[in-house]
């Protein structure tokens, strides 16, 4: 929704849309520039290439100029994307890697200023994903302004992109370079997407304590604790084996369930002696699984990786 | 055999459609983007085909008569529309007007609207974007519209003979023609118009299925749903008369295999 805003397409309630000092929309000063006039690039989920026309007539359509610029520009499109050969088929004649490329030569023939990708990779299948994934970078890397990518992946979201946001609901939730987004969340929404598996309501215990409510567990925390901390979140695959109850933050528990993954083992558990409203998900690898057959009874989480998250 | 009344009609028809090619498409693609006026206009558009043929017959009268809103201003230029030839062209382009409409708009609607947004994001201009995009990724539909309209022009009786009246040589059509040789009781030549009727009737449906195929070339999935109303129609109505004749062909069959033993009995 906001990348269609931002080409054009759908109209915002209100608000304002600058873009390198070029107002695109503003409610206030009713401005609304049309599609056409901002010059921005938009990759369809599904192409949206014209069926009537070849793959050069296609990549033709944007540009402006006479006709043997068209066919030069266009000429240059094909040879940068690797679609030799291709010029006179029609779009349904092609595979869909091959769309995708005819597609962005397209935008890129248009010269815009901004490029945006909604989500271009959602409905393929692992391996094709892969190869055109590997496309769209560098394709991106040879475009000079900014570039936005929808997903809803956010293993295919953290290998493209530099600067991430949380949308929740409409608003950005949290705006930070990746590797802030998914080594500290601090928001609950932010830790939901970037794949926190456990989230529990916490209350603070101390300055450097919570409990967290919902698996009946108090926590050690490496910052501290701030006062509008609402919940709690740890990732699946952050726990350790450890030999006794004399680290931080370490616990016994009992196995409620035990879930075989691909490469991995899924536990379900809970502290032992406590009835807590929601179990605590635990990955681990085959590896430190075999420790755990073998009898080692607790486990610890270390401070540094507990997430406080506000609501 | 006078036939006048084939080339009147043909004439008529032709006009007709041409017009209404060029207004019902425009109409289409304007109310397919009109926002808040578009179901009322959307009405106006299509009553001509839901009001009996008689009553747009006789608005036409109102209008064009000579106390009429459009009657009164062309009555100084000295021009009298009503039983004239052009009355004939009217009635026929008002009866097929919402079937172009109709089938325009169904595939203006249904076209991917990813399609638009693109071409908007590309920058092209929204004429571009019709004669470039829409257009020609809607001529199937469009051209089985424009058999579907003609094939209602040529058949238009009610609203003519209200307007136009029954004149031989100027307004009679065929439809009418066929009409005045059963009053009169001339079976000839009413055979003979109603078997050419067939005839163009036969040959509208098969133009409009190569259209149909036409537009398979570039679109792997077949056009679903609204604009294709008029194919089912004509084409659930020629599959039960085939259906029907084919039974009737296993039902002879039938006869003669059974008939036959009896004979060789004999």
């Amino acid at each position: 929704m906001t990348l269609k805003c931002i080409a054009g397409i759908e109209k915002p309630d209100s608000g304002e849309i600058v873009f390198d000092g070029k107002v695109f929309y503003s409610s206030k000063k009713k401005i609304n520039l049309p599609s056409r006039e901002r010059h921005t690039g938009y990759l369809f989920q599904n192409y949206a290439l014209f069926p009537n026309m070849t793959v050069e007539e296609n990549i033709a359509a944007g540009i402006c100029g006479t006709r043997s610029e068209k066919a030069k520009l266009a000429g240059e499109k094909i040879k940068t994307f690797r679609l030799e050969g291709l010029e006179k088929k029609y779009p349904f004649q092609i595979s869909g890697g091959q769309q995708q490329r005819v597609a962005l030569a397209r935008i890129f023939a248009s010269e815009p200023e901004i490029l945006m990708l909604d989500e271009p990779f959602s409905a393929l299948d692992s391996y094709l994903k892969w190869t055109l994934e590997q496309e769209i970078v560098e394709v991106l890397q040879s475009f000079k302004g900014p570039a936005f990518l929808v997903s809803h992946n956010r293993d295919e979201a953290y290998r493209l992109c530099g600067r991430m946001a949380v949308i929740s609901e409409g608003k950005i939730d949290m705006l930070d370079d990746k590797h802030g987004i998914f080594e500290n969340p601090k928001k609950l929404s932010a830790a939901q997407l970037t794949g926190c598996k456990n989230i529990s309501a916490a209350k603070k215990i101390s300055d450097n304590e919570i409990f967290a409510s919902d698996w009946e567990m108090p926590l050690k925390c490496a910052e501290k604790v701030g006062g509008n901390i609402s919940h709690v979140g740890i990732r699946g695959n952050y726990f350790e084996v450890c030999a006794d109850l004399s680290e931080e933050n370490a616990f016994e528990y009992e196995i409620f369930q035990k879930i075989e993954d691909t490469f991995s083992v899924i536990l379900m558990i809970k502290k032992k002696d406590t009835h807590p409203e929601k179990l605590i998900r635990c990955e681990v690898c085959n590896k430190k699984w075999k420790e755990i057959k073998e009898g080692k009874k607790y486990l610890k989480i270390s401070p540094q990786k507990i997430f406080l998250l506000e609501g | 055999m006078d036939f006048s009344p084939l080339w009147i009609s043909l004439k008529t028809s032709f006009i007709a459609v041409a017009a209404v090619f060029f207004i019902g498409i425009f109409a289409a693609w304007r109310v397919s983007k009109a926002g808040r006026f578009k179901g009322l206009a959307d009405g106006i558009f299509t009553l001509p085909m839901i009001m009996p043929p008689t009553v747009a017959g006789f608005f036409l009268l109102l209008i064009f008569g000579k106390n009429g809103a459009v009657g009164k201003f062309l009555s100084f230029f000295d021009i009298s529309v009503v039983f004239s030839f052009s009355a004939t062209v009217i009635s026929s382009a008002v009866a097929a007007f919402p079937l172009m409409y109709r089938t325009s708009r169904g595939t203006f609607e249904q076209l991917d609207k990813n399609l638009i947004y693109a071409a908007r994001t590309l920058g092209m201009s929204e004429r571009k974007i019709f004669f470039k995009i829409v257009l020609p990724n809607s001529s199937a539909s469009v051209g089985a519209g424009v058999i579907l309209s003609f094939a209602r022009a040529l058949g238009e009786f009610g609203s003519t003979i209200m307007f136009a009246g029954n004149i031989p040589g100027k307004t009679q059509t065929v439809s009418i023609a066929v009409y005045s040789a059963v009053q009169s009781g001339d079976r000839e030549s009413a055979y003979k118009w109603v078997m050419i009727m067939l005839a163009i009737s036969f040959l509208s449906i098969t133009l409009m299925n190569s259209f149909e195929k036409h537009g398979m070339k570039f679109i792997k999935k077949p056009f679903g749903g609204d604009e294709k109303w008029g194919f089912t129609l004509i084409s659930r109505k020629i599959s039960a008369i085939l259906a029907l004749k084919f039974h009737l062909k296993r039902e002879g069959k039938h006869l003669e295999s059974s008939a036959l033993p009896e004979a060789e009995k004999a």
